[in-house]
């Protein structure tokens, strides 16, 4: 079979698979949601077969399983966030449909030789800063749950830490591709670029008061440096340098210590100062409220889950159990109903995308597309971590979305682009390897 | 450079395993400590998910039962409360807002069908393999609505309790606290429900009176002592007593009830089955010196004080009965420690509850055997068949027969004679004894036990009024004849 031909076979059994998601939600949830549901799997079945007619067109050799695999993500997110909020499934959708197109346009612009991205890696690396910049600005930046996350503009909000994201792997894709040898050297003067844009870029997330993304963009730049450079010492200093940053920001930023404190002691027996009501409460009733009914919620799910549609989101009152669920809290969501076995194997997907990524990466012949490629998808996998990593409390909880499943527009906008890099590299791997 | 490829591919996978490593923590091993947290909303939210059994009293009259409610797509079963503020402190409730209380909160396995029943758990396990909704088992009571209904309306606006028992069995018929709540109320307003007008300090109408109500038993406690004397054979009915209107302990003088409304009443040459008719104090604080107060405490220990009562309330809603001191139970290990002739007529540091009491009289009734008492007799599955059925049990002997008849003679006497006169029912012979403890304020604790036929003992009850200024034959005795005569026009029927 052509590596086409299976990519659409794959995209069959995704549609299947999402019709049968949307089935068991409307069986489950028939007396709340409309028959209308049904309708959502072939919906999702034609928006990716329009994706699938592009990647024919445009990278007829790119690796088949890497569309399917986010195709499935995106239907297993919608499938919860339709769950929670069939209103919410629909604004979604549409913002996948966004997402499907700009994915489209980027295989079509950059089909021809996506390399030239190349010479814009300082524009990237400034328009990535400046992007991070947005929310600190007055006016349009907004704060949602104490994150200076979003830019608010014309009755529209979106996150432009996801596309600065790319734009940075961009930029140290081709600025490391440039300077490796030198950098190798270990030569202070040729890391002072670098520095500057880390930094400046590390200053903006302080600012913005969101360390989830500051961890996720110096570990983007360590691996892309570790890879460009096989220098372990980088990566040394660079995690002890992060460590630093974060036991000043810990004691400085009142913020930071809370989320720690929450980590670390989630549960308390007697009554601390809750910052919400100026009260004496039980720290489970008041700052890891969230974290804590999220906790209850994965527990909840045992090893089977209690089936999608079934389980309980909210109170006998109406009031939802955990308040930010379709966005920051969609794991624990998945996790009540899908159980262990769907929830590992939900994961597993996660890693079976990053291992398409990063075989891409592997194969293609030169510098830049490998830094492209593993960059883009170390981030996607770091950024799986951190956000399920603070739900299931491995580390500290931080907001960031969870790629592909998360509620919420330029989340899923950034990820079809960053599928759409992954293929275009994928496609020039194996094309090289034919000709 | 594909080698460290590899090498970040290696890290990223094993972020993406710890990622599983982490749920599998949480969803098979930490679920069980997750459940049990107090907060877990989504624990307490799954048991409104449960068609909770319903909670009938003896007749079948519905106390307790669900009314569904569609949110978000569930169905959610809250609890009803069809009679409102009857038997409201036995049955408790179940609420989202305010946990549970009394039988709803002991019960709460049956209910929610979540007891170790194999019936229980094969049916359960079915409804949710076939998705169907889980039915909790019902409940039916002892408790004998209409006269439950009669003794909550007697004690109206006063702070009190009444409790009947079936003599033979230890049925509880009748547990009234006053004032009470409405249960409907909880959920939704709470502090309404806990709020309530009533003659006393404190009306705290969620306090379950009759089996945590500690009061001084007062007279009623002489029962007690008299079932020693009579017991122990270092007295008869017959043996002879002088009263001066006081008796001496410790070199002074304590005086006989009455001693504010124009000195002491006074006796002179009386029996000790006189005594008690008379409610004499001097006759009984001369046992109790006669005796030591260990003794009497052991007979009050043979009668059910100083253990709880073992009803199938949750134990921290019943009080065991007995000497407290600084509210903890208090056994004497010597006789000095207590002050016999006062402890006699039920004075000192005595706690005592009206459920106690009423096993008290019921035992006198029952021949001498005390019956543990029970308010649950039958657990009934989904379908409607019997899951379980409380047996009657003994609890050993207090007293021997003879004992007890002799008790009964004379209790038939404080009715058809003595100080209890107001709880004469025409054509059946009732024995009962009055009691008006003094609670170092200026009104009193007043109180009837009593049981009746005195000659073919059916029925036993205790009335318990706080915060009186008249006597227990003049407050308590006439409630406890309505209840009796409730009870007993039922039985009869």
């Amino acid at each position: 079979m052509s590596l086409r031909n299976r990519e659409l076979a794959s995209l069959l059994a995704v549609g299947l698979i999402t019709g049968c998601g949307f089935a068991s939600v409307y069986i489950a949830r028939r007396q709340v949601v409309s028959a209308s549901s049904l309708t959502y799997g072939i919906f999702f079945l034609c928006l990716y077969l329009a994706a699938h007619l592009v990647t024919r067109r445009t990278v007829p050799h790119a690796d088949p399983y890497l569309l399917p695999l986010g195709g499935l993500l995106t239907a297993i997110g919608v499938t919860e966030i339709y769950r929670i909020n069939p209103g919410d499934a629909l604004r979604q959708s549409y913002w996948i449909v966004v997402g499907v197109a700009v994915f489209a346009t980027t295989l079509v612009l950059l089909r021809r030789d996506y390399r030239r991205l190349e010479s814009y890696k300082y524009v990237s690396g400034i328009t990535a800063v400046g992007l991070l910049a947005l929310p600190a600005l007055p006016v349009i930046g907004q704060t949602v749950n104490g994150s200076r996350l979003w830019v608010h503009a014309g009755g529209l909000q979106f996150q432009p830490g996801e596309i600065a994201k790319l734009a940075l792997i961009v930029f140290l894709a081709g600025y490391l591709r440039e300077k490796r040898e030198v950098l190798a050297q270990g030569r202070l003067k040729d890391l002072g670029p670098l520095l500057a844009v880390w930094g400046a870029a590390m200053l903006i997330l302080v600012e913005t008061g969101d360390l989830g993304s500051a961890l996720l963009f110096f570990g983007i730049f360590l691996a892309v440096l570790y890879i460009a450079t096989g220098r372990a010492l980088f990566v040394g200093a660079g995690v002890a340098l992060f460590a630093a940053g974060g036991l000043i920001a810990y004691d400085t930023i009142d913020r930071v210590r809370l989320r720690v404190t929450i980590w670390l002691h989630p549960w308390t027996d007697h009554a601390v100062y809750c910052a919400q009501n100026g009260k004496l409460e039980l720290r489970q009733n008041c700052a890891s409220y969230q974290l804590v009914k999220s906790l209850y919620s994965i527990g909840a799910g045992h090893f089977g889950g209690t089936g999608l549609g079934e389980g309980t989101f909210t109170l006998t009152n109406g009031a939802p159990v955990i308040p930010d669920l379709k966005t920051d809290f969609i794991f624990s969501a998945l996790s009540q109903e899908l159980g262990l076995i769907g929830i590992a194997a939900f994961l597993l997907v996660y890693m079976v995308f990053a291992l398409r990524g990063f075989r891409a990466a592997m194969t293609v012949d030169d510098g830049f597309s490998k830094l492209l490629a593993a960059g883009l998808t170390f981030g996607f996998v770091l950024q799986t971590f951190i956000i399920v990593g603070g739900v299931v409390r491995i580390i500290p909880l931080t907001g960031i979305t969870l790629p592909f499943v998360s509620y919420g527009g330029s989340s899923i906008v950034a990820n079809f682009v960053l599928l759409a890099g992954l293929l275009l590299v994928s496609n020039r791997a194996q094309s090289r390897q034919l000709s | 450079m594909n080698d460290r490829i590899r090498s970040v591919a290696v890290v990223g996978m094993l972020l993406l395993a710890a990622l599983v490593v982490g749920t599998t923590y949480w969803q098979a091993w930490a679920e069980g400590d997750l459940a049990a947290k107090q907060d877990n909303s989504i624990q307490l939210v799954a048991q409104f998910k449960i068609d909770r059994g319903a909670i009938l009293a003896a007749n079948g009259t519905v106390l307790a039962t669900n009314t569904s409610r569609q949110v978000d797509g569930q169905t959610f079963y809250l609890r009803r409360y069809p009679t409102g503020p009857l038997a409201a402190d036995v049955v408790g409730y179940s609420t989202q807002g305010h946990s549970q209380a009394g039988l709803e909160r002991s019960l709460n396995d049956y209910l929610t069908a979540s007891n170790a029943n194999l019936h229980t758990v094969l049916t359960k396990t079915l409804d949710r393999l076939t998705g169907k909704t889980i039915k909790g088992n019902s409940v039916v009571l002892t408790l004998r609505p209409r006269a439950q209904f009669i003794a909550q309306k007697a004690l109206d606006a006063s702070c009190g309790a009444a409790v009947a028992l079936q003599v033979e069995t230890g049925r509880v018929l009748v547990m009234a606290s006053s004032p009470t709540y409405n249960p409907n109320l909880v959920e939704r307003d709470f502090g309404a429900a806990s709020r309530a007008k009533a003659n006393c300090a404190s009306p705290a109408p969620l306090l379950n009176r009759a089996t945590s109500g500690l009061y001084a038993p007062g007279s009623t406690f002489k029962l007690v002592t008299a079932a020693a004397a009579l017991d122990t054979g270092r007295f008869t009915p017959d043996s002879p007593f002088y009263d001066p209107g006081y008796c001496v302990e410790y070199g002074k003088p304590v005086y006989n009830f009455g001693l504010e409304q124009g000195g002491p009443e006074r006796f002179g040459n009386v029996t000790l089955a006189q005594g008690l008719e008379h409610s004499i104090n001097s006759v009984y604080c001369n046992i109790g010196k006669a005796l030591g107060a260990r003794t009497i405490l052991d007979y009050a220990k043979r009668f059910g004080f100083y253990s709880t009562p073992g009803l199938e309330l949750p134990l921290d809603e019943q009080q065991a009965s007995g000497l407290y001191d600084h509210h903890r139970l208090f056994f004497p290990k010597h006789d000095y420690q207590v002050d016999p002739g006062r402890l006699a007529f039920g004075q000192e540091r005595l706690g005592v509850t009206p459920l106690q009491m009423a096993m008290v009289a019921a035992t006198i009734a029952n021949g001498g055997v005390p019956m543990k008492p029970y308010l649950v007799d039958r657990i009934l599955t989904p379908a409607g068949g019997v899951l379980e059925r409380t047996k009657p049990k003994r609890l050993g002997r207090a007293i021997k027969p003879e004992t007890a008849r002799e008790l009964t003679t004379m209790m038939e006497a404080v009715v058809t004679s003595g100080t209890g006169t107001n709880a004469q029912i025409p054509g059946v012979p009732v024995a009962g004894k009055t009691g008006t403890a003094e609670t170092g304020t200026p009104t009193n604790t007043a109180w009837f036990v009593c049981f009746a036929p005195a000659d073919h003992p059916q029925v036993a009850v205790a009335v318990t009024l706080e915060n009186q200024t008249g006597t227990g034959g003049q407050t308590a005795a006439p409630i406890a004849k309505t209840l009796l005569e409730a009870l007993l026009g039922r039985t009869s029927s």
